[in-house]
C-alpha cells in the first residue's frame, strides 16, 4: 500500500494519518503528530467537513478518540449532516470514540468586563483527554470565536497558549479559519501558531465548480506542492488521487491478450504488456468498442475481472451489440467477472468522474479496465484538464498493475485531434483503426502505431468482424498482387 | 448556597482553579454585589477544574465567566470584573449609560 510506503519514508517525523483518501499521500503520511494544523478557506469550501472527517476516520480506522469543538454549527446539525457521509456518528459518540461539544456564542449576550483566559475551554478539553483519551481535536472555527469577542488581543494570546498546551498533551489539532483578504486567515494565525497550513479553495470556472487543496506549509516535512482537486460527495472528503509523485511503478511482467489472436501477433506476438495502457483510436464505426470488448471478454474468459466504463452505450446496448461480433457478455456479467459501468460523462464533473471511477476500481478490484471512450470527457472539461485527469487514472491503474484500454474517437477528417495526440504520448501501446473507401465499399483497417518495449509489426491489416469473431488480413500481399 | 425566595439576582461564577485572576475576579464581584445588590442575590462558584463534567450546560470557554440566570435574559459576563461599569450593565443594576 502506498500509505505504508509514505509512512516509512518519513518515519523520522511522526505523523497522524487522516485516513482521508489522497490527503495522506500528499502530506506524506498525514498531519503533524501532537501539533496544530490550520485549515483555511472561504465559506462553503469544506473546512468543517475536513475537520470532522479527520475525527470520524481517526475513530473508525485508527481507534483514536476525537473531540470536535464547534463554535459555529449546532451539535445536532453537525451529527445529522455528517451521518450522511457513511459514518454513524451517533454510534461513535456512544462508543466514546467521538465527542461533539458545541459552544454557542450567540445564545447569551456576552459582555466583557476585564481580562480573561481560555482556561474554561482547556478544563473541558483536559477532562475529555483524561476520560475519553482524546488524541484528535478540531476547533471550528477560529472566526466564530474571534468575532464573538472584543478583546482579540487577549484572545490571540490565549489561543496561542491553548495550542501550546495541546502540544504538551500530544493532541493533534485541526483549527479551521476563514480565509482573509491579505492573509490566509483573517487573524493571521497561520504565521506563527500552526505547524501545517492547508488551503481549501472553491471556485467556479465556466459554471463548473472546482475545488482545490494546497498545502501552504508543513514545518519539518516535505509535501506535495501542487494544487490538488478535492471532492465532497456521498463518501465524504477525498483529495484526488493520488498521482504518484514519482514514476516508480514496478513493471509487470507477462502479457494480456488483446482478445484477437491476429492482433496479438501484430503487437509482437503475445498481445499487450500486463499493467500497460492501450489506446484504441479511430473514426466512428471503425470497431473501437468491439476491440475493447474483445479485450475485456478475453480477460474474463481467463478468469480475470474486468471493469468496463461505457460512456456511450448502456449495459444492455453493449451486450446486445457485441453479440454481432461473436462476443457474449451475458455469462461473464452473470459470473461477476465483467462489470459494466455505463453513464454519460456530462452527468458529472471531471473530478467526480475520476473519483467515482477510482472508487469503482477499488471496489471491484479488476485486473483489466476499459474506458470507452475517453474523448467524451472533452464535453466536461478543457483538453488540459482531461489530459491531467487521464494521467491520474493511468497512474492510479499502473500503480495497481491493472491493464487499461482506452478508446478515442478520431474526427471524420481522419486527422488525429488534440486529445488523441496528447493521450497517445501517455499510453504504452497505440492501435489505430481506420475506414478506407475501396471501390464501392468501406474497408476497416488496423495498425499498431506504437508499442513501447515490443517488437510490433508496422503492417496495415484489414480487420474483419462477424458473428464468428475477428480476423486480420494482411494487405501487403494484396498491394503486391 | 441556599437561595431564599425573592432573590432578584441568581448568579453563577465559573472559574478554572483559584488562580490570581480568579481571586481578583471574585473580590471585584463580591464588592460590586455587596455594594449594589446586598441581600438580594445568590452567587454560586463553580470550579471547572474540579467539576468539569458540565457537558453542554453553560458552554463556558473563557474564565472567569459570570452567568446571570436571573433576571432574564441569560447573560454572560466574561473577565476579571475590573471594569465595574460593564459589570453593572451586565447585571442590569443600572441602565446603560449613554454618553
Amino acid at each position: 500500500m502506498t500509505s505504508l510506503k509514505t509512512a516509512s519514508r518519513s518515519a523520522s517525523f511522526p505523523k497522524v494519518p487522516t485516513g482521508i483518501p489522497g490527503l495522506d499521500e500528499i502530506t506524506e503520511g498525514g498531519l503533524p503528530l501532537g501539533r496544530s494544523t490550520m485549515i483555511c478557506g472561504g465559506p462553503g469550501c469544506g473546512k468543517t467537513m475536513l475537520g470532522m472527517e479527520f475525527l470520524v476516520r481517526g475513530a473508525r480506522d485508527f481507534g483514536e478518540a476525537g473531540l470536535f469543538i464547534s463554535f459555529e454549527e449546532e451539535k445536532q446539525c453537525l451529527v445529522d449532516n455528517f451521518s450522511c457521509f457513511g459514518g454513524d456518528l451517533e454510534a461513535m459518540i456512544e462508543k466514546r470514540l467521538l465527542k461533539v461539544t458545541q459552544i454557542d456564542l450567540s445564545a447569551a449576550e456576552i459582555i466583557e468586563a476585564g481580562s480573561f483566559s481560555l482556561d474554561g475551554l482547556i478544563a473541558h478539553i483536559e477532562h475529555d483527554i483524561k476520560t475519553l483519551h482524546v488524541k484528535r481535536l478540531v476547533i471550528d472555527s477560529l472566526d466564530a470565536l474571534f468575532s464573538a469577542m472584543a478583546r482579540t488581543d487577549i484572545l490571540r494570546h490565549e489561543f496561542s497558549r491553548l495550542l501550546r498546551w495541546l502540544k504538551s498533551k500530544g493532541v493533534t489539532a485541526v483549527i479551521t479559519g476563514e480565509r482573509g483578504v491579505d492573509s490566509l486567515t483573517k487573524f493571521g494565525f497561520e504565521a506563527y501558531a500552526s505547524d501545517c497550513v492547508i488551503l481549501l479553495d472553491h471556485r467556479i470556472n465556466e459554471q463548473i465548480s472546482k475545488r482545490r487543496l494546497r498545502i501552504i506549509k508543513y514545518r519539518g516535512s516535505s509535501h506535495g506542492k501542487d494544487e490538488y482537486p478535492y471532492l465532497i460527495n456521498a463518501r465524504g472528503f477525498s483529495v484526488l488521487p493520488v498521482t504518484s509523485l514519482q514514476l516508480n511503478f514496478t513493471a509487470e511482467s507477462g502479457w494480456v491478450s488483446s482478445g484477437i489472436k491476429d492482433l496479438d501477433k501484430l503487437c509482437g506476438g503475445n498481445g499487450y504488456y500486463r499493467g500497460s495502457s492501450i489506446l484504441l483510436s479511430g473514426k466512428a464505426g471503425t470497431g473501437k468498442s468491439s476491440l475493447s470488448s474483445a479485450y475485456a471478454s478475453a480477460a474474463c474468459l481467463r478468469g480475470e475481472k474486468c471493469l468496463y466504463f461505457s460512456f456511450e452505450e448502456s449495459e444492455e446496448q453493449l451486450t446486445r451489440n457485441m453479440l454481432s461480433v461473436g462476443i457474449d457478455m451475458a455469462p461473464l456479467l452473470k459470473q461477476g467477472l465483467l462489470n459494466i459501468q455505463a453513464f454519460r460523462p456530462n452527468y458529472r464533473g471531471l473530478e467526480e468522474h475520476l473519483f467515482e471511477m477510482t472508487a469503482a476500481i477499488e471496489a471491484f478490484q479488476p485486473t483489466c479496465v476499459v474506458i470507452d471512450p475517453i474523448t467524451n470527457f472533452v464535453s466536461v472539461g478543457t483538453c488540459e484538464e482531461v489530459k491531467s485527469m487521464l494521467t491520474r487514472i493511468i497512474d492510479h491503474l499502473k500503480s495497481r498493475g491493472i491493464t487499461m484500454a482506452f478508446t478515442a474517437l478520431t474526427p471524420g477528417s481522419g486527422r488525429p485531434d488534440e486529445t488523441e495526440t496528447d493521450v497517445s504520448s501517455m499510453v504504452d501501446t497505440w492501435v489505430a483503426l481506420d475506414l478506407k473507401l475501396v471501390g464501392n465499399s468501406r474497408r476497416r483497417e488496423i495498425y499498431v502505431v506504437k508499442s513501447r518495449g515490443m517488437k510490433h509489426s508496422h503492417e496495415i491489416c484489414e480487420l474483419e468482424m462477424s458473428k464468428h469473431g475477428f480476423s486480420l488480413r494482411s494487405l501487403a500481399k494484396e498491394q503486391i498482387a | 448556597m441556599n437561595q431564599p425566595v425573592g432573590e432578584k439576582w441568581i448568579l453563577k461564577l465559573y472559574i478554572a482553579g483559584m488562580t490570581p485572576t480568579a481571586r481578583r475576579a471574585l473580590a471585584n464581584l463580591q464588592a460590586i454585589c455587596e455594594e449594589h445588590m446586598a441581600g438580594s442575590y445568590s452567587l454560586e462558584i463553580i470550579d471547572l477544574v474540579e467539576s468539569p463534567a458540565l457537558e453542554d450546560g453553560e458552554q463556558i470557554f473563557a474564565v472567569p465567566t459570570l452567568v446571570r440566570h436571573l433576571p432574564p435574559p441569560l447573560r454572560k459576563i466574561i473577565g476579571d470584573f475590573s471594569d465595574t461599569e460593564k459589570v453593572l450593565v451586565g447585571l442590569d443594576v443600572k441602565p446603560i449609560s449613554r454618553s
